[in-house]
């Protein structure tokens, strides 16, 4: 590659650049066809409009012991968001859907709050708020309820063989009354410290509830990418039947994703209620799967299953969080930010759809002679 | 063909036949364990409660029966009450320029979404999930508060009962309700939209191979939809006489289940639209049920329609493994 041969008589270029090749195919092309490389244009931009209305977007600084700044603060809000999202691109990758995740965040905070209570009691003379069972068991019981009702979703999509939207609705929609039923319609506080440390406490300076995504991402791509099981999940989304007919146990799997994503739901609704230091039946996480499925479709994950990117992922979700915040910053009414997300939804959408890309095509070229 | 035509005949009336026998044994344990049930006044409310229901269900029978889904709908409802009580209330518009306006819109609304599904080949949930999102949002644009109405035509129709029989009656908005369930049953059996409707639910490409107009069909399904759900959104508007962006949450479900409940196949091509009033019934019934019990708490509702829907799939599923297990044997 180094020299160029001279034996050949044949026209070859004089110079000692190296044949094909050739040197514009090279990194710029090979970015340009990259998946995520529209995701992250995409998070640059919504960051420039950001930086510019807001001058102190890069501003970070270490204090306290802790770092920050606007962009953590973003990081940190997009957290519960990209582990939700980080389930549900697995249940999408199988050509299914989950949108009960929001009132599954519901119930896991309830779960929570109801396992501390909010008792006050005096010890030496200080005022200090016990919970009810240790902490690791609260936390513990919050996943499972959220594990459980995703496990419940997996065996009626993958057992009783209803249609994903339909078994999900069903959680979706009976969920949020059990979510309701167990805080009694109303918001229960939660008073007990060290279960804070979960939605704002920091660690090594880092949020908690950043570093808890980031954990989970981690896993999962080493669960997914070290073992067959990325491939197996994508040939369920491709072909479920020809996985299960090449030796796939699609049934099981389905259902682990399922339950996994109730699970990542669990982790969030810990998150969201430790943040807020309350549970709330009726709102929280009220049209999170919204912001669920939004956050998978702008990383890349096919709505039609079979392809999925975990990071393409986490970059929805944090693009969906430097929206809302430039939303805010902009000064528009944050309750826009509903429409502004369901056109984005229907633009990822349509983008998505091979029939809309090949009329497109067709459009662009019409005029051109061939 | 002839498997096709079995399969339909097979199914086409045990699930509605378990759907009326349910209803009959809820309104009798209802006579037998609460006193003062068995009236005519509280079966008539049933209708008067569950108006806007009913014309949404209706709609949503039509997209279900091609096989398809519509989760916009509940939006939609809150959408039309809040554009209505805009108008009317702020604007000071008349009420008949205004009805027709937001059942237009429901209607444009909804074949914006068929447009989207049938054209790009999207898959349903996700576009009406979108658009779902989409009329919820614009409710908030108008306005986060409720706007209550006080225009003297809305509150006229509100108000008015129409006397039948033994002093019971039936409001206006219930009587709009029927008058549709009508048209739509006359739609379903006896137009050629409903036969193409049943032949696309029973399968789209051999609709698309028998010439038939699937494209229109689809389009005009959800249109249906969206304008069954504006309707409902009418209706809703004279019984609340209110317009919130948080009204009709989770109606979509509701609608869903009536159908569902009412024997629908949610594959499609199967089911009738007098099923769907049958659906309707049932869920009014379980709410009264739970307000005469009067120690159950109201989240009760919506857990046991979850519950309800559930178990009318699952019979589904069976029925349909059966046939299934059937044909190959």
């Amino acid at each position: 590659m180094t020299t160029h041969d001279m034996s050949t008589p044949a026209p070859l270029p004089a110079k000692q650049t190296p044949p094909p090749p050739p040197p514009p195919d090279s990194i710029w092309l090979r970015a340009a066809r990259h998946p995520l490389i529209w995701p992250l244009a995409t998070l640059a931009l919504i960051l420039a409009v950001n930086a510019s209305l807001n001058p102190g977007l890069w501003h970070l600084q270490w204090r306290d012991g802790h770092l920050y700044g606007s962009l953590i603060d973003i990081v940190n809000r997009a957290a519960p968001l990209a582990v939700v999202a980080l389930g549900l691109t697995l249940v999408i990758a199988t050509r299914g859907i989950d949108i009960s995740v929001g009132a599954v965040v519901a119930i896991s905070g309830a779960v929570a709050a109801l396992m501390m209570g909010n008792a006050v009691a005096v010890i030496n003379g200080a005022l200090v708020h016990p919970s009810r069972f240790p902490l690791a068991l609260v936390v513990l019981a919050a996943l499972a309820a959220g594990g459980l009702c995703g496990a419940w979703n997996g065996l009626l999509v993958a057992r009783a063989g209803l249609q994903p939207i339909i078994a999900t609705l069903i959680m979706m929609l009976a969920g949020r009354g059990a979510a309701q039923l167990l805080t009694g319609g109303q918001i229960l506080s939660i008073s007990y410290p060290p279960y804070f440390v979960f939605g704002s406490g920091f660690f090594l300076g880092l949020p908690v509830a950043a570093l808890i995504a980031l954990a989970v991402w981690g896993g999962m791509t080493l669960m997914l990418e070290r073992s067959a099981l990325g491939l197996f999940i994508r040939a369920i989304g491709i072909n479920p039947r020809a996985a299960r007919v090449a030796g796939v146990r699609a049934r099981t799997i389905t259902i682990c994703v399922y339950a996994f994503c109730g699970l990542c739901a669990g982790i969030a609704g810990v998150i969201v209620s430790s943040n807020v230091k309350s549970a709330d039946g009726n709102n929280a996480g009220l049209l999170m799967e919204l912001d669920a499925i939004l956050a998978v479709t702008i990383g890349g994950t096919l709505l039609t299953g079979g392809r999925f990117s975990l990071a393409g992922t986490v970059i929805g979700a944090l693009i969906i969080q430097t929206l809302t915040s430039t939303i805010y910053a902009i000064g528009v009414p944050p309750e826009i930010n509903l429409v502004v997300k369901a056109v984005v939804v229907f633009a990822v959408m349509l983008l998505q759809s091979a029939e809309f890309r090949r009329q497109l095509r067709a459009i662009a070229f019409r005029g051109e002679p061939r | 063909m002839s498997a096709m035509t079995s399969k339909r005949r097979g199914l086409r009336i045990p699930p509605v036949v378990a759907s009326v026998l349910l209803l009959l044994a809820m309104v009798a344990f209802g006579s037998v364990m609460y006193t003062g049930f068995f009236s005519a006044q509280v079966f008539l409310n049933l209708l008067i409660d569950n108006a806007f229901l009913l014309v949404v269900a209706v709609g949503m029978t039509f997209v279900i029966l091609t096989g398809g889904i519509d989760l916009s709908v509940g939006s939609v409802v809150a959408l039309t009450t809040m554009v209505s009580a805009e108008l009317v209330e702020h604007r000071h518009w008349p009420p008949g320029v205004v009805i027709p306006l937001v059942l237009a819109g429901g209607a444009v609304f909804g074949a914006f979404q068929g447009w989207l599904i049938e054209r790009f080949r999207l898959q349903a949930f996700i576009v009406t999930l979108a658009g779902m999102f989409l009329a919820r949002g614009l409710c908030y644009v108008i306005s986060i508060d409720s706007i209550s109405i006080t225009e003297p035509t809305f509150t006229a129709i509100a108000q008015t009962r129409v006397p039948l029989f033994a002093g019971a009656a039936l409001s206006i908005g219930s009587l709009i309700a029927l008058g549709t369930f009508a048209v739509a049953v006359f739609v379903a059996h006896g137009t050629a939209f409903g036969r193409n409707v049943y032949a696309i639910g029973g399968s789209e490409h051999s609709a698309l191979l028998m010439g038939l107009p699937v494209a229109r069909t689809i389009v005009g399904v959800y249109a249906l939809s969206g304008f069954c759900a504006a309707l409902g959104g009418v209706l809703f508007t004279f019984y609340m006489l209110s317009g919130y962006g948080l009204h009709a949450t989770g109606l979509e479900l509701d609608a869903i289940a009536s159908v569902v409940i009412g024997g629908t196949l949610l594959a499609g091509g199967v089911g009738l639209v007098a099923g769907t009033l049958c659906g309707v019934l049932m869920l009014g019934l379980i709410q009264t049920l739970i307000t005469f019990d009067g120690s159950l708490s109201a989240w009760w509702t919506r857990i046991v329609i979850g519950a309800l829907l559930l178990a009318f799939c699952l019979l589904q599923r069976l029925t349909q493994r059966g046939e299934a297990g059937a044909e190959a044997a």
